[in-house]
């Protein structure tokens, strides 16, 4: 059990795990990896709950309907494995701010708070514009051979490498 | 293919909790949860997210494909265009970036007690979500611009796909060599 209490493992292990994971992905569930669907599902969901509306005449929502499917358990799930992994190696702990953003910005909460949740919201459009994350298109896509997955993930990092050399 | 497995609506719920469960676990054990780790690979100091990814899909493939082969498994590739992959790719990378979490990695995040991953990104995604959701209507034309569809490599270029699998098994070996080589 001491490697499940490890505070980090290789990450060719670890990478290596997600691919054995998704052959049974594919296998017994008939689903390649991904996550963002899962976050528009849930935005459904809480549009539902909170004007009182159906969503289901959305066109968006015809296609992907506001429901809990296998998706929404998986991301489920990765916050409780997450957790778990966490919790074996002591490495749990409630942080607002990460240590790259302190010495770049230092230590006010908000201004880290404002700046995730905008992130969060272009993240949020694209990912869905995009038709995938950096898992559904990045890791599940790509082992496909997909070409659109292919040219997603270099849009992403392109798009990522050069806003994080505008920021620090 | 399983098929009447696959088609057991409880079971797979279960089997997606459970899945999940594994994919976060060895996320935050690769260090996938960290904002610095993801800001660190877009900065090209620390290599750990190419990585992972990478060996994904190298053994991912290889598994994948000899599924297909054997009829156990289809391919779901996504379909795309210039409209949707690339303009969205590119809105997404800028939120990649600004947030330092992506939508897998931020469960992690969230799971391993960030809370700026809670309270920020999360509501932001969520809220991100809704608003493509609403202009989806009006997108139509810009999302079919440019369209390839749900093609494979293989299928793109008419080979068989070992021909396109083995070569980049070996392109990202190599890769790693060099990275390693490097000291990131």
């Amino acid at each position: 059990m001491d490697i499940l209490a490890l505070k980090l493992w290789s990450p060719y292990w670890v990478g290596a795990g997600i691919g054995i994971l998704s052959w049974f992905t594919f296998l017994l569930s008939d689903k390649p990896i991904g996550c963002s669907t899962a976050f528009a599902r849930t935005s459904g969901m809480i549009e539902q709950a909170l004007t009182g509306k159906f969503v289901k005449n959305q066109l968006y929502y015809q296609k992907f309907p506001a429901e809990i499917d296998w998706e929404w358990m998986f991301v489920l799930g990765i916050i409780i494995g997450s957790f778990c992994s966490a919790m074996l190696s002591g490495e749990f702990q409630l942080k607002w701010l990460p240590s790259l953003w302190i010495a770049r910005f230092g230590l006010q909460v908000f201004p880290r708070i404002l700046t995730a949740f905008l992130g969060g919201i272009l993240m949020g459009i694209g990912a869905r514009w995009a038709n995938g994350c950096t898992s559904g298109h990045g890791i599940s896509g790509t082992l496909q051979l997909a070409v659109s997955s292919w040219v997603a993930v270099i849009f992403f990092f392109a798009g990522g490498i050069l806003t994080a050399y505008l920021i620090y | 293919m399983l098929k009447n497995l696959h088609l057991k609506k409880q079971t797979q719920l279960i089997f997606g909790l459970l899945m999940g469960i594994i994919f976060g676990f060895l996320l935050q054990k690769g260090g996938a949860g960290k904002y610095d780790i993801i800001l660190g690979q877009l900065l090209l100091k620390d290599f750990t997210v190419i990585k992972i990814m990478l060996s994904a899909v190298v053994i991912g493939m290889i598994g994948i494909y000899i599924l297909k082969g054997l009829g156990l498994a289809q391919l779901h590739p996504k379909p795309g265009s210039i409209g949707m992959t690339v303009v969205g790719g590119l809105i997404f990378g800028v939120g990649f970036a600004v947030l330092g979490y992506c939508p897998g990695t931020i469960s992690a995040a969230i799971g391993q007690g960030n809370l700026d991953a809670l309270f920020g990104g999360l509501i932001g995604i969520l809220i991100g979500s809704g608003i493509f959701a609403h202009l989806y209507p009006g997108l139509q034309g810009v999302l079919k611009k440019g369209w390839f569809g749900d093609i494979t490599i293989p299928e793109y270029f008419k080979v068989n796909p070992w021909m396109v699998i083995l070569p980049l098994c070996l392109v990202i070996i190599l890769f790693f060599y060099w990275i390693e080589s490097m000291g990131l």
